[in-house]
């Protein structure tokens, strides 16, 4: 049988599967019905989970605490209660001391129908995700899903220690739906779905360095890239910040004024930068090789 | 009010902060105390440029200014909106400014924040809602989406949204919603310089905005279902 698409399962689907069988132990289960009042009052469809799951559980029988967001309901998008799982899941970390927490984004960003509440919950899990960084527990994202990651929580990615993405992923800041409603489609495409993938997308991410791993589109695919990730050390010293500067100031002096990522994957060294986005992920990482920014 | 009138307020003995466009740096005299001034001005875009710039400094001042107090002085209409700064990844150079800042405050730097006339969105999450209190003038503006673009893309007849806008705090820009959401600690009139020098001596506690946002009726569930989570009895 063909293992699951990580782009195409669910939260819980990718959850289920990506942990030890059975492991997981969800904290306030639908059944709790722990629910957004901010969409009640719009007369908005709600979910009992407020699209986001957290619990406890193993992977390959090392203790860790994971969240998954469920794109499908409102695009993952954080609200107050949303938010607050999450930043209570972190919180968690710091008491029981899990091997690691394991992050499975995919949103928006923050949830316009709560929009105050959400931008506050976000700047939380900024806080909590940096807090258990510095306790040395390490905090890994996954990011293959159909809606990408985006606003704040593309922050809250680049603040951890370490992004796993497929070919699928999308990872910034502004969506390209958000670009082109307000700077016009001249300046962003959101259609040109080549375009999107090219500039957001995990291949450009991988060679950016943002994304520190680029795995195929299956759930197991996810989980062996994360089990290998278990044992990265946090370092967040002034030293790691510098070199985080001079890495950001490299890229920005390197490549500040390509206007299409295949300039730079050209600067980067790379042969035949045009065939890039066809290329199957195993194919591209061996084209690549270690031509990284 | 103008950067240069509201270095005055805050610090009327005295300041020294240069200007690059639309980002300053320095510092000014707050009641005897050196305080390190980072600020931006004219609502500009947060881009990739401008990110590593504050991060540079707020780094050089951990290192040649050991524990001194720094203020931000947030006027943001957010993130810059463009292919090429995503391109490059502003998300990572916005992430980058904010573990600075949060060394800073590891590393002993008391940091306070003031919304002095905008502050939208991933602007605000890199700068100002780091610091370890924020505080606002009664005319700045704090939000997302303004209530017609937002009706736009929710599709939520705009006329529902104000009208709802009137009795909830949680959607709406505005200051006053910020100050019931417990992110802004307190809208700041009158001597600047003297809420300046007490912001630098009030404890200042993480968890605080969520009980804050609880006890003013802005975010009723944040602080209890975070609660619930942390110390859920299994797993």
């Amino acid at each position: 049988m063909k293992p699951k698409s990580y782009y195409e399962a669910s939260a819980r689907e990718r959850m289920a599967a990506f942990l030890d069988p059975g492991s997981f132990q969800e904290f306030l289960p639908p059944t709790d019905r722990v629910s957004s009042p901010h969409l009640r009052q719009l007369d908005q469809p709600g979910a009992f989970d407020d699209g986001i799951l957290v619990g406890s559980g193993r992977l390959a029988g090392h203790p860790v605490l994971a969240a998954a967001q469920e794109g499908v309901f409102m695009g993952g998008a954080v609200g107050e209660v949303h938010g607050a799982k999450l930043v209570g899941l972190l919180e968690r970390t710091l008491v029981t001391r899990p091997a690691a927490v394991i992050l499975l984004l995919e949103t928006g960003g923050v949830r316009l129908h709560e929009a105050n509440a959400g931008l506050v919950a976000v700047s939380e899990v900024m806080h909590a995700v940096l807090a258990v960084r510095v306790a040395g527990i390490p905090v890994l994202v996954l990011d293959g899903g159909q809606f990408g990651c985006f606003g704040g929580m593309g922050i809250v990615a680049a603040l951890c220690d370490a992004v796993v993405m497929s070919e699928e992923g999308r990872l910034g800041l502004s969506g390209p739906e958000v670009i082109e409603a307000s700077r016009g489609v001249e300046e962003f495409d959101s259609r040109d779905r080549a375009l999107v993938w090219r500039t957001v997308g995990g291949k450009h991410r991988y060679l950016l360095g943002e994304a520190t791993r680029l795995v195929e589109d299956t759930v197991p695919a996810f989980r062996e890239a994360a089990i290998g990730l278990l044992g990265t050390l946090p370092v967040f010293g002034l030293e790691d910040l510098e070199a985080e500067h001079a890495r950001l100031q490299g890229r920005l002096e390197r490549f500040g004024d390509c206007r299409e990522s295949f300039e730079i994957w050209t600067r980067l060294g790379i042969e035949d930068p045009q065939a890039l986005p066809l290329l199957e992920t195993s194919a591209f990482l061996a084209q690549v090789g270690g031509k990284r920014g | 009010m103008d950067a240069h009138t509201l270095l005055d307020r805050l610090f009327p003995t005295g300041h020294a902060v240069a200007s690059e466009d639309t980002y300053f740096h320095g510092s000014g005299t707050c009641r005897g105390a050196t305080v390190v001034v980072l600020g931006t001005s004219e609502e500009v875009e947060i881009g990739v440029e401008l990110a590593l710039a504050m991060a540079r400094d707020v780094l050089d001042v951990i290192k040649t200014a050991p524990r001194r107090p720094i203020l931000l002085l947030v006027a943001t209409s957010g993130q810059r909106l463009s292919r090429r700064d995503e391109m490059l990844g502003i998300h990572a150079y916005l992430a980058h400014l904010a573990k600075t800042i949060d060394l800073a405050k590891r590393r002993g730097h008391p940091v306070v924040s003031l919304v002095w006339s905008r502050a939208v969105s991933g602007g605000f999450l890199s700068t100002g809602l780091l610091a370890d209190l924020c505080f606002a003038l009664p005319e700045a503006e704090i939000g997302v989406m303004n209530l017609p673009a937002m009706s736009r893309i929710t599709k939520i007849p705009l006329e529902r949204l104000e009208s709802l806008s009137l009795t909830s705090p949680v959607f709406a820009p505005g200051v006053e919603n910020y100050l019931r959401m417990g992110a802004i600690e307190a809208i700041w009139q009158g001597d600047l310089e003297a809420h300046l020098d007490a912001a630098f001596r009030l404890p200042s506690d993480r968890e605080r905005r969520r009980a804050l946002g609880e006890v003013r009726g802005g975010r009723q569930l944040a602080r209890s279902v975070a609660e619930r989570v942390r110390s859920h009895e299994r797993g």
